[in-house]
């Protein structure tokens, strides 16, 4: 946890410097600079005059960034308490829970967490479709069987949470798109869904929220204080259920990501030995060169 | 210059083999003992380095297609099936998909280069018209590839781009039913989409076999723009230049890496992970990032029509620049004038990319109309009358002089082995 914080520091320094360089170049060549020009430009009513969500912290930020296997199973729980009354994600299946770089849980686990789902299956010999209890290869069941079900019971369509950690972001104006790729930051979507939850802040209007574009979200406050059990002694808090469910669906949308992370930093090593090896070569073989030519050239 | 083939084959297979298809003599004579200036510098390896990336991008995309369904209800889940279920198959897509964006980073490198030491004044001509007609084929291939994940802005870029052609005066409409296949962009707008990306690519490879010819056959420009006068002004290609560009590939490969392993999103639009809905706009409709800078002179355009002849115009200038650039010298190193307004056109068109990304409002339309404006004049004006008016700095007497230190006193051979290393 230190390193991460550590990493968060470096970060938000390294940020604030390249920002500044930028920000200076951005003055100079627009006169006004085009700082945070995002969707909410608009909006007088934003809180504290923060547009953008908060950068949070993520253990999975950072070139060595993983999942916290027993935060994504917290998180598993918010969207299974709370979210999957509404929302599918329905790229993922029972089997995905155990997967390495996930949540964790055992074979036996996933076995009887999709057991106590009912799924529909068929056609069978008769040519009629069937219920049957789930397996680990099925994927979870959505909430509603079609988008019109959905809208007829809720007004609207909820979207689905599969890739949704990937599909929200925030518009982050001139100096950071730059410097966003120097400092990986990938972690938009977890910070806007974070953001988002934590962010019904009228008590007379559960529809109202600080950082939706607009500020009406047909989505009526989700979450709140101990509406979700947590066993293993975390507060339940909604802080804390709002943390989780973003880190689980980033996970969801992005369940590859160790794997990615550790893979790549393998190919710069390698890549890195490599073009020093390549360098000093090309030295050599060029070495002396312009000598030689001297000395036929008199 | 390539001349006839130097190779001799050593045993006697090779031998029975030269004399009825001499392709290794070929290839000896093109990529081993090819002369090249002694004098290029490291923005001369990104030919190598486009090689390169044509072939990873024809590699993933071949193994992509393989687990790619391109039809509207399927598309979208068979991208989140490539990057879940396949073996690697998040390493592929993230591949190639950051490898268009690598591919467009090189091809940009490249073309400033060639604008800077003007690479296609005569007799690279052709060779220069070849390099445009492998833009615009990119431009194609890349426009097309960003429709397949179906996602919010492949749906509508494509909608925008297409719409485009309905601004022809007459026959507009037709165009634009023809292009998409219907009357709307939809499933058979994908389908040959799909198709096309995946041909184009090879029709790209072909044309980039004779942009290689074209360059064998008066060789590489170089950072003074003096011809190879005499044996001393060149060394042979491998293993000068399989090393320097072999080193350069790999530094742009740690770069590449940054992308694909640790920000394998940072160039894509978030929108993109939301399924097509075509009864849903986007808040801002935004090309790729290759394509921002044409975008915004596009919008600074009020007409429509206008708009799209300035595009299309502003891409379309490039084929015209051997016949605008008067000047005789060719490296921008001797122009002190070009020079000043060379810098300038880049810094303009990073503007105007930055423009092209912000919401057409306010200042940003002025800012672009200014920039589109100095676009067109710098190629139609400011370059042909720089050509006229411009002194160029004294040029080297060869390629070899430029590189061994051009104020040695000739007494002093032995203060030779002191010069550093180029």
């Amino acid at each position: 946890m230190r390193r991460i914080l550590k990493d968060e520091t470096m970060s938000a320094r390294l940020h604030a410097g390249l920002g500044a360089i930028a920000f200076a170049a951005a003055f100079l060549a627009f006169g006004t600079p085009g700082f945070s020009q995002g969707e909410n430009t608009g909006s007088s009513e934003a809180v504290e005059g923060h547009h953008a969500p908060e950068r949070q912290s993520w253990s999975f930020y950072g070139p060595f960034g993983k999942y916290d296997q027993a935060q994504l199973q917290r998180g598993f729980k918010v969207y299974k308490d709370v979210c999957s009354n509404c929302h599918s994600i329905n790229d993922i299946a029972f089997r995905n829970l155990a997967d390495p770089g996930g949540p964790g849980f055992s074979e036996a686990q996933v076995k009887a967490l999709a057991e106590t789902y009912k799924v529909k299956d068929g056609p069978n010999d008769a040519g009629e479709m069937y219920e049957r209890p789930g397996r680990p290869s099925d994927h979870i069941p959505p909430p509603f069987p079609n988008k019109q079900a959905a809208i007829a019971a809720l007004g609207a369509a909820p979207p689905d949470m599969s890739v949704l950690a990937k599909a929200r972001a925030i518009s982050r104006g001139f100096p950071y798109f730059i410097t966003d790729a120097f400092v990986q930051y990938q972690e938009a979507g977890p910070d806007y869904i974070y953001a988002l939850l934590t962010g019904y802040t009228k008590d007379d209007d559960p529809n109202w929220n600080a950082i939706f574009p607009g500020h009406h979200i047909a989505m009526p406050k989700p979450l709140a204080d101990g509406q979700v059990e947590y066993t293993d002694g975390t507060p339940q808090t909604l802080p804390q259920y709002a943390k989780d469910i973003s880190a689980f669906l980033m996970w969801a949308a992005e369940p590859k990501l160790e794997e990615r992370k550790e893979i790549g930093f393998r190919v710069f090593i390698f890549l890195i030995v490599f073009a020093t090896l390549l360098y000093f070569v090309k030295k050599r073989i060029w070495a002396g060169l312009h000598d030689e030519a001297a000395h036929a050239h008199p | 210059m390539s001349g006839h083939s130097t190779y001799i084959p050593k045993s006697d297979l090779a031998r029975w083999f030269e004399s009825r298809l001499p392709i290794i003599g070929l290839i000896h004579s093109s990529f081993i003992v090819f002369p090249n200036p002694r004098n290029l510098n490291y923005w001369w390896t990104f030919g190598g380095i486009l090689a390169f990336m044509l072939m990873s991008q024809i590699v993933t995309g071949v193994v992509l297609v393989m687990h790619y369904t391109p039809e509207t209800t399927l598309a979208f889940d068979s991208v989140e099936h490539i990057m879940r279920d396949v073996n690697y198959g998040w390493l592929l897509r993230y591949a190639h998909a950051n490898g268009a964006s690598m591919f467009f980073i090189a091809v940009y490198i490249h073309m400033f280069r060639g604008f800077y030491y003007g690479s296609y004044k005569a007799p690279r001509e052709v060779l220069w018209l070849l390099g445009v007609v492998i833009y615009l084929l990119m431009m194609a291939t890349g426009f097309m590839g960003y429709v397949l994940p179906w996602g919010q802005m492949s749906f509508w870029g494509a909608t925008v781009i297409t719409s485009l052609f309905s601004a022809i005066p007459v026959v507009g409409n037709s165009i634009t039913t023809w292009l998409w296949g219907g009357y709307s962009v939809d499933n058979a707008t994908l389908n040959r989409f799909f198709s096309l990306h995946y041909l184009l690519p090879f029709m790209i490879l072909g044309v980039v076999i004779l942009h290689i010819w074209a360059l064998h056959v008066a060789g590489p420009g170089n950072p003074v723009g003096v011809e190879k006068k005499s044996p001393k002004d060149t060394l042979a290609f491998h293993p000068y230049f399989t090393v320097k560009d072999g080193f350069a590939l790999v530094c742009f490969l740690i770069f590449y890496a940054w992308f694909v392993f640790y920000i394998p999103n940072f160039l894509g639009d978030a929108d993109n992970y939301i399924e097509a809905n075509p009864l849903q706009t986007p808040v801002h409709i935004v090309p790729e990032w290759y394509y921002l800078p044409f975008y915004a002179i596009l919008r600074s355009i009020p007409s429509k029509l206008g708009g799209v002849i300035a595009m299309f115009g502003a891409i379309v200038l490039f084929a015209f620049l051997p016949w605008l650039d008067r000047s005789p010298v060719r490296s921008g190193n001797y122009r002190p004038v070009f020079k000043i307004f060379f810098w300038i056109f880049v810094a303009v068109t990073l503007a105007l990319g930055y423009i092209g990304s912000q919401p057409p409002e306010g200042n940003m339309v002025l800012y672009g109309q200014l920039l589109t404006a100095y676009y067109f004049i710098f190629f139609l004006v400011i370059l042909p009358l720089i050509g006229l008016f411009e002194t160029p700095l004294p040029l080297p007497a060869s390629i070899a002089e430029s590189v061994l230190s051009p104020v040695k006193p000739p007494a002093a051979p032995a203060a030779a082995t002191s010069s550093a290393e180029h």
